[in-house]
């Protein structure tokens, strides 16, 4: 099959905005990690004891959280999981029984002494062990074999495989607000928060930061991800920090807040995915989730009550989004979507990609095209306000704030739980409304948004899920029709772009039968199923419904459904 | 009451209509009040008489003519001004405000911004991306986080001569409710609370819709049974088109909703009652409005939800009548047959 060769792209590289990996807080947090872990220990017990504070209410949560651990235990367990743990949840089990035995006093000082063990193992699983020689050696690696790859893939020449044409940067292409988020990496905290589709996405950025110069950043990487030894190579080495999503007890969220909390505090630049999860339906996210979100909100009002002066440091929100032809997991996303709609169930994490099958991809996606963007958007303050170059927040008419003043009543910083709540939603709103705003529009997004929405047109009367069951061999759409709409839609897009709503590829623009083939080429390349296709008489067909519905929903939330 | 050296701020009042006064008068009794209006001539003349609008004024009440001075001196301002001047008020003080202030404003309409050369009944469509509740005006128009409303049933006169009353505080933040709870409350008045702002404030507008088409029942000589079918309807009524345009059906059956609803359609002291009463009556609405003193928030809020009510296809029968009535000529017997005769169905269906 024949790719359309995307413009040669002119990203330059990027000098590190610090020198020695000595000087990143990340390096910093994990040199002192068994000091920041008992401190994390600490500061997350006051917090427990602040939203449990009589006897009871304590002893109630540790016994529904080893309940609740023993079950996970028995339930779902994974490769990552250490193995001392039905030990440890028996020992805690046994203890929380003899408490009825005992003195109040004995006994008070015995439940005080099991939080902070409970509390103590779920920092430790937590923390993130960033080794500089490791760093350096994934660096090194990576980049040697992505280039490699590249190169031999694509100058089908003998000795082609050790030159050094075709570099990441070809590939993978980074927009929109670069120069201010190494600015703002100088100024303050960053704490990045992409889109989530795919489990790749974590090494993208990961490549992305090293690519622009960036000290590592620490990431929330999903526990899960831990299971695939390749991945947990990578991330182990990225300063990663591990988020177990089957833990839902109080000690273990509470610490985990507080380890995200105390590392912003210290200047340590994160990574969120807001979504929590991989979206599983394609939506760009419009749910976000708070917890982790709110510790960006927490940690800034904690930086300005402990430092009275000017100068403190200030936390950075940079919203990402991650656009890509294809997404590897596309059809168990959207099964699992399908199966669950509707109803606020818990994903079962399914990874049925070993080491072996990501290599292979990495393989198809280095040689046969289909390019991945990166659009960075402009900082933003833990309000949500806008930053500039310099990191000053400003208001809607460009005026100068100072975000200490929304931490304020009757002239002193205080802490307000249920505003910084509030705080966080607001947040979560604007990132949301970023994500849409900064997003890039393909061509195989375009096509599978019109296709998808023209067939559903055609059968008013059946429901999303009726019309998916529809047999794909009975639909067909003729190619004239199709362009037609295609051209009106993508109109509507241009439009969008002008108005600040929306940005698309340069490859959108330009003849429109061009534009068509290069997304039809593309939408979901490597599926065994194509979403869409072009039949002999060029008309056009599809063999999963259920993944062009997913490649579709990229582009919802614009409005663009009644021009179809 | 704590005792933290800036409580001993003024608070703040914009606008010295009835209510802005009342409020004023009330704020007074716990703490140094500024009170701001914008005709300089109307400062200097209560400043000397201590009196507007036949209140006399508290003595810890300062009259101001300076917005600049008033968000530099206060933390916390109640915006009291009609609808229509909002938003441009707003534009005036938000070059003084800052995030750590609050705001909780007490108007009950709202705020349109149509295309240029537009008017409501011109546009082809009016929804939410047009119509906007005073908080959110706050929230466009300045970097104030911290807002929340008043609503409820405030009879200004009553308020002044200290009978018993409610009022709801709404606002998404704790902290907004019992700040203005500590400042309003006192042993004649009650103060609710409630999480959802635009609720809040979308009950309060509509109301006064159902108010207007009140005084037209009593304008045409009709009691009390004519009186509750028109409230208990006019409450299903506001349930249905607030929730179109983003509020919950609690806060319709709140002190903000059917407290005010009750009082308003029984007081003929209301503006809203007096222009529905005259329109029955048969006078025209242009000489209605020609001699009142203050804005009948109520006219311009039935052209508004009207157009609303197009949109998000709700059924708003009292409403589509009474515009029929100001703006095309139908008599209010016409439109009082016209829902006689309607065939409704069913009593509740929103619960």
């Amino acid at each position: 099959m024949e790719i359309l060769e995307e413009k040669k792209n002119k990203n330059i590289g990027y000098e590190p905005i610090l020198e020695g990996i000595p000087d990143w807080p990340v390096y910093q947090l994990s040199k002192n990690r068994k000091e920041f872990v008992e401190e994390v220990t600490q500061k997350a017990i006051e917090q427990i004891r602040l939203l449990r504070p009589s006897r009871k209410q304590l002893i109630d949560e540790l016994e529904a959280t080893v309940f609740r651990e023993q079950n996970r235990l028995k339930r779902n367990r994974w490769r990552v999981d250490p193995r001392d743990e039905p030990r440890f949840w028996s020992h805690i089990k046994n203890e929380l029984i003899e408490l009825s035995n005992k003195t109040t006093e004995e006994a008070t000082r015995k439940e005080e002494a099991l939080l902070h063990e409970i509390v103590h193992r779920y920092a430790n699983e937590i923390a993130g062990n960033f080794k500089p020689s490791r760093y350096r050696f994934v660096r090194a690696i990576t980049k040697f074999w992505f280039v490699r790859l590249l190169n031999g893939a694509r100058v089908k020449k003998f000795g082609a495989i050790f030159r050094n044409q075709y570099t990441l940067r070809d590939k993978i292409h980074i927009v929109g607000k670069v120069k201010m988020l190494r600015e703002l990496a100088k100024k303050g905290t960053v704490v990045m928060v992409p889109t989530h589709f795919s489990n790749l996405d974590s090494i993208l950025i990961g490549w992305i930061i090293h690519s622009l110069g960036l000290p590592a950043f620490i990431y929330g990487a999903g526990l899960n991800l831990f299971n695939i030894s390749i991945f947990a190579y990578f991330m182990n080495s990225l300063g990663a920090y591990k988020v177990d999503r089957r833990k839902k007890n109080l000690p273990y969220l509470e610490t985990l807040k507080m380890y995200s909390n105390l590392a912003l505090q210290k200047g340590a630049h994160s990574i969120f995915f807001p979504g929590g999860t991989r979206s599983r339906s394609g939506l760009i996210e419009k749910q976000l989730k708070l917890g982790l979100l709110s510790t960006t909100v927490e940690a800034q009002r904690n930086l300005y009550l402990e430092n009275g002066g000017t100068d403190t440091r200030k936390i950075f929100v940079v919203p990402v989004t991650l656009n890509y032809h294809f997404v590897l997991e596309a059809p168990d996303l959207i099964e699992d979507y399908l199966q669950v709609k509707g109803q606020d169930r818990y994903f079962p994490e399914q990874d049925k990609y070993g080491s072996f099958t990501l290599i292979k991809f990495l393989f198809k996606f280095f040689t046969k095209g289909s390019s991945i963007s990166v659009s960075i958007g402009q900082g933003l303050d833990v309000m949500g306000n806008y930053v500039d170059d310099n990191g000053n927040s400003l208001d809607a008419h460009g005026r100068s704030i100072n975000p200490r003043e929304y931490f304020m009543t009757n002239g002193q910083v205080t802490a307000d739980k249920q505003r910084e709540n509030e705080y966080t939603r607001m947040l979560a709103a604007k990132i949301v409304s970023e994500y849409h705003r900064i997003n890039r529009v393909f061509a195989s997004h375009l096509v599978a948004f019109v296709a998808f929405e023209m067939w559903l047109r055609k059968y008013p009367k059946l429901d999303l899920f009726g019309f998916l069951r529809l047999p794909e061999e009975e639909l067909e759409i003729p190619y004239e029709e199709f362009r037609a709409t295609f051209k009106k839609v993508r109109k509507e897009i241009y439009r969008l772009k002008e108005k600040g709503k929306v940005y698309h590829a340069t490859h959108l623009k330009g003849d429109a039968d061009v534009v068509i083939r290069r997304g039809v080429d593309n939408v979901g390349i490597f599926h065994l199923k194509r979403p869409l296709l072009k039949n002999k008489k060029g008309n056009i067909v599809t063999q999963d419904l259920n993944v062009l519905y997913y490649y579709h929903n990229r582009l919802v939330g614009y409005d663009l459904e009644k021009l179809i | 009451m704590t005792s933290k050296s800036s409580s001993d701020k003024p608070v703040g009042v914009i606008g010295a209509g009835n209510f802005g006064t009342v409020i004023a008068n009330i704020l007074a009794l716990n703490r140094n009040v500024l009170l701001y209006a914008r005709n300089e001539e109307l400062v200097r003349k209560i400043s000397q008489t201590r009196e507007n609008r036949g209140h006399s004024i508290h003595k810890n009440v300062t009259m101001t003519g300076s917005l600049e001075e008033l968000a530099q001196s206060c933390d916390v301002i109640f915006p009291m001004v009609p609808s229509a001047h909002f938003r441009e008020m707003m534009q005036k003080l938000s070059p003084f405000l800052h995030p750590y202030h609050i705001l909780i404003h007490g108007t009950k309409g709202f705020d349109i911004t149509l295309p240029k050369g537009e008017s409501i009944e011109s546009v082809k469509k009016l929804s939410r991306k047009e119509v906007k509740t005073m908080s959110e005006v706050i929230r466009e128009e300045s970097v104030v986080v911290r807002v929340g409303c008043l609503a409820g049933p405030n009879l200004a006169k009553e308020l002044s001569q200290r009978q018993p009353g409610a009022t709801v505080i709404a606002s998404h933040f704790q902290e907004v409710i019992q700040t203005g709870k500590r400042l309003l409350r006192t042993e004649r008045f009650q103060v609710y609370e409630n999480s959802d702002l635009v609720g809040v404030e979308i009950a309060g507008v509509l109301k006064n819709i159902i108010a207007i088409a009140s005084g037209a029942l009593s304008g045409l000589g009709y009691g009390e049974n004519a009186k509750g079918l028109l409230v208990s309807r006019g409450a299903v009524e506001m349930v249905y088109m607030g929730r179109a345009l983003g509020g919950d059906t609690k806060a319709f059956l709140g002190v903000a909703g059917i407290g005010d609803l009750v009082t308003t359609c029984n007081s003929p002291m209301s503006r809203n009652f007096t222009v529905g009463y005259r329109l029955a009556k048969g006078e025209k609405l242009k000489d209605i409005l020609e001699d009142m003193h203050e804005v009948a928030e109520g006219v311009n809020t039935i052209r508004i939800v009207k157009k609303c009510a197009d949109y998000y296809n709700v059924r708003a029968l009292i409403t589509e009548n009474l515009y029929k009535v100001l703006f095309e000529d139908l008599t209010v017997q016409e439109a009082l047959d016209y829902l006689m005769r309607y065939p409704l169905n069913m009593d509740i269906d929103f619960l």
